[in-house]
């Protein structure tokens, strides 16, 4: 018998994951926030959605083309990127915005350093930012209530004053038209507080009103199935923790990053998420882990395989300043939401925190 | 009950249900065997036969070529026909000593020491290093100088592996099952050898009917435990099989267990020492499973050192498929094999056959960064950056990140979602190293 084997070097099982495996698993995980999207938007949503993705791999099939390299779109990982581009724009954004971004992403934020496992920050996210940096007011302004009518959560205006239309009507647009993170910055902002009435008294009164109706038990609830107004992907808590489930079980996240960093939000805004006169309550971390793009950036963007580190050390690490950097952000610097500045940056520092982080090796005895 | 285990590693399907049931079956001594000179670490054996010689089963045929070696005996009685290259079992081609038989199987005289227990530990190391023992569970380390621990590092404690983590193989299993009593004689002898306290015997937890019968024969044991573990490979590395034990860490670095103050011997091993220090049987056989799904009836054999693998596969009813990988040991670790000329070596504990399917290669993709590799790296390297850094021909950095740590378990490779040959690089890296480590010199 004429032999005809393979013969190549151990190991010669493998457990028969692969990249497309992967990235479509992601995908997968994400469709519940999309139904969310959708249960909330409408069909607008989905068509954005596709939108990006399709734009996403248009662009990479294109640049891999040109570089005459292997196309290589059905991995999975481009419309990944084009999806979670669009899942960062509102609803009721124009039809280009995520094509222009998701085409951005790929063609600056990965192709250009080589493609797949080369891009230094995430592409998704640095779509994002040139979005955000070129058509600001297209990316903050138009957000859209959910069918239900809730922009921030806060559906019982009753909570807060009877009458709040009347006696501080800045008040009263701020509660109806803003999303969660924008009310809670606004309170924190001195001059818009000494606006709202002349008596300073009812306006401290006023503000902690609003920030305990923010933060009440029924607003919580819409921050968590997604009543309220924001990004496309972003909506639902409920919704993003069933994909995060279904990645950890599957094995395709690991649990360091997205535990420390939202421990991290959690520990800070316990601490200093307050504002005057508000007393420390649990709610508040609640409220910020619920709120804005928490969820999706903690176990869909930091959990990014090329652009976190690969240290069990520098993941906790990397958790930890996502998640002071958010917090930074929130509390005390210009934007309302800060996940996705947090992740660049620590996207950025990834090969510095990998360097300093090496394991000692298995039996390693200090010298 | 928590079961002991290290940190990392992976867990594969075990496929062991193929020969798990099959009890272990005698093969009649063959018309024609093939003894390497080198089936174990160190320098090979010199031959003490020429051409044309007749020699007895167990007669010497090979001596010891220094202390890292061990002598080779004849597997049958017959005529030496050739010294020549052969094919090896690790793939290659190297010098081993052909023997025809005579059809005979006439033995060299073998004695019985009934008060073999009682002997004094020198006499015992010496009649194991006569006996040509090297460890068998796939290394094939010189037993003797496992058991020649130097005089500064008092060894307390003999574990016996029993672990066989390597999917499919069921060697270790059955005799462990079949010979349980030589099993613990073996360890007791070793345990004296080497004045230890304390004997343990690692089983994984996909073996429960071995744990059961060990526990039962050394209930009265009171310095003998039995170590039940989490299934998980590779618990049978030495130093993860240590640790899982004993909490205690094996230097890296080149350290030896004796730094920790334990031996390991496999459980295959135990039973040889226990044969040569009570009849001075020299090791002319060992257990070693045949499978794979297209193996026709898979099996267990008790085969003649020397014995081709064509012979196995014969005596196991031949193939119902046309075979698509040879793989000669376990399939994380083994050597895949071109043909199955290669005579069973004294480290051979199993030959599996893949189908053409099971031996498909998986094509390379860049690396994700994904740090899976990191995570089942039970010696806490980092395989990519290891690999990347041998890619670029940047062998110092390659060294920070673990180089000469590794011992190829394969967990990294089996994990990759990229489908890298980490282990392939990181082997390739090795080798680039030691050489210029020499050229340095």
């Amino acid at each position: 018998m004429k032999d005809k084997v393979i013969v190549s070097p151990a190991p010669h099982l493998h457990d028969r994951t692969s990249i497309p495996n992967v990235m479509w698993n992601v995908v997968l995980a994400l469709t519940p926030a999309l139904i969310a999207s959708v249960y909330f938007w409408g069909f607008k949503s989905l068509l954005l959605t596709m939108l990006g993705a399709v734009a996403a791999v248009c662009t990479e099939a294109l640049i891999q083309k040109l570089r005459k390299v292997p196309i290589a779109v059905a991995d999975g990982s481009a419309f990944l990127t084009g999806m979670l581009l669009a899942y960062n724009i509102h609803a009721n954004a124009p039809w280009w915005l995520p094509v222009v971004g998701s085409a951005f992403a790929i063609a600056v934020g990965k192709q250009v350093f080589g493609g797949l496992g080369n891009n230094p920050v995430n592409p998704a996210l640095l779509g994002r930012a040139f979005l955000l940096a070129s058509w600001p007011t297209l990316m903050t302004n138009g957000w859209v209530a959910t069918k239900a009518g809730s922009m921030n959560g806060i559906t019982n205006l009753k909570l807060i004053h009877d009458n709040l239309q009347s006696i501080a009507p800045k008040a009263y647009d701020l509660v109806t038209s803003a999303t969660p993170l924008k009310v809670a910055q606004t309170l924190r902002d001195s001059s818009f507080v000494n606006s709202l009435t002349p008596d300073p008294g009812t306006n401290l009164d006023l503000v902690n009103r609003i920030f305990i109706g923010l933060t009440d038990g029924s607003t919580l609830q819409n921050l968590f199935w997604g009543n309220i107004g924001g990004c496309i992907g972003e909506v639902s808590v409920f919704a993003l923790l069933i994909g995060a489930a279904w990645l950890l079980w599957k094995n395709i996240i690991e649990w360091r990053i997205p535990l420390f960093y939202l421990a991290t939000v959690a520990v800070l805004t316990l601490l200093f998420g307050g504002i005057k006169g508000s007393g420390v309550s649990l709610s508040v971390p609640v409220f910020h882990l619920f709120s804005g793009g928490l969820m999706l950036g903690a176990f869909f963007m930091a959990t990014d395989y090329t652009t976190t580190p690969m240290t069990k050390k520098g993941r906790i690490i990397f958790g930890i300043g996502c998640g002071l950097l958010t917090v930074v952000i929130r509390l005390v610097g210009g934007y309302p939401e800060g996940v996705s500045y947090s992740i660049l940056f620590m996207n950025v520092m990834t090969p510095l925190i990998d360097a300093l982080t090496v394991p000692k090796a298995f039996g390693k005895v200090k010298k | 009950m928590r079961l002991k285990s290290f940190p990392g590693g992976v867990h594969p399907h075990d496929h062991k249900h193929y020969s798990a049931a099959a009890k272990i079956e005698e093969l009649a001594a063959p018309a024609r065997v093939v003894i390497h000179l080198s089936q174990h670490i160190g320098s090979p054996s010199t031959p003490v036969v020429a051409v044309g010689d007749e020699v007895k089963t167990g007669q010497l045929i090979a001596e010891a070529s220094g202390f890292v070696s061990i002598p080779q005996h004849a597997t049958i009685s017959g005529k030496v026909t050739r010294i020549d290259r052969f094919p090896h079992p690790c793939g290659t081609k190297q010098i081993a000593i052909e023997i025809t038989s005579d059809g005979k199987d006439e033995w060299v005289e073998i004695t019985d020491e009934p008060r073999f227990l009682d002997l004094p530990a020198s006499e015992m190391k010496e009649r194991v290093a006569a006996a040509g023992i090297c460890g068998m569970g796939g290394a094939g380390f010189p037993t003797v100088v496992k058991l020649s621990p130097p005089a500064d590092k008092p060894i307390d404690t003999v574990i016996l592996n029993g672990v066989e983590c390597e999917p499919y193989l069921t060697s270790d299993y059955r005799l462990m099952l079949e010979r349980a009593e030589d099993v613990i004689t073996g360890l007791k002898l070793i345990m004296k050898i080497v004045s230890a306290s304390k004997g343990a015997i690692g089983i994984e937890a996909n073996k429960p009917d071995a744990i059961a019968l060990m526990e039962k024969i050394t209930a009265k044991e009171q310095n003998i435990s039995v170590v039940p573990l989490k299934l998980r490979y590779p618990q049978g590395a030495e130093k993860q099989l240590i640790y899982a034990a004993t909490r205690r860490r094996v230097p890296n670095a080149g350290g030896l267990p004796s730094a920790v103050g334990v031996v390991v011997q496999n459980v295959g091993t135990a039973v040889a020492v226990y044969e040569a220090v009570r009849f001075r049987k020299p090791l002319v056989d060992r257990i070693i499973t045949v499978t794979g799904h297209i193996v026709k009836t898979p099996k267990n054999f008790k085969a003649r050192i020397g014995t081709l693998y064509s012979e196995l596969v014969e005596a196991c009813g031949g193939l119902t498929e046309e075979a698509g990988k040879y793989i000669s040991g376990g399939p994380m670790m083994g050597f895949a094999i071109p043909n199955l000329e290669a005579p069973v070596a004294k480290g051979s504990s199993g030959l599996v056959i893949f189908d053409k399917k099971e031996a498909n290669i998986l094509e390379e993709h860049p690396c994700l960064h994904c740090a899976r590799c990191v995570d089942v790296c039970p010696l806490n390297l980092m395989p990519s950056l290891i690999a990347a850094q041998v890619k670029a021909k940047n062998l110092d950095m390659a060294v920070r990140f673990g180089l000469n740590d590794c011992m190829k378990c394969g967990s990294c490779s089996y994990v990759c979602p990229a489908h890298i040959r980490l282990v392939q690089w990181i082997d390739t890296g090795k080798i680039r190293w030691s050489e210029a480590q020499r050229t340095k010199k």
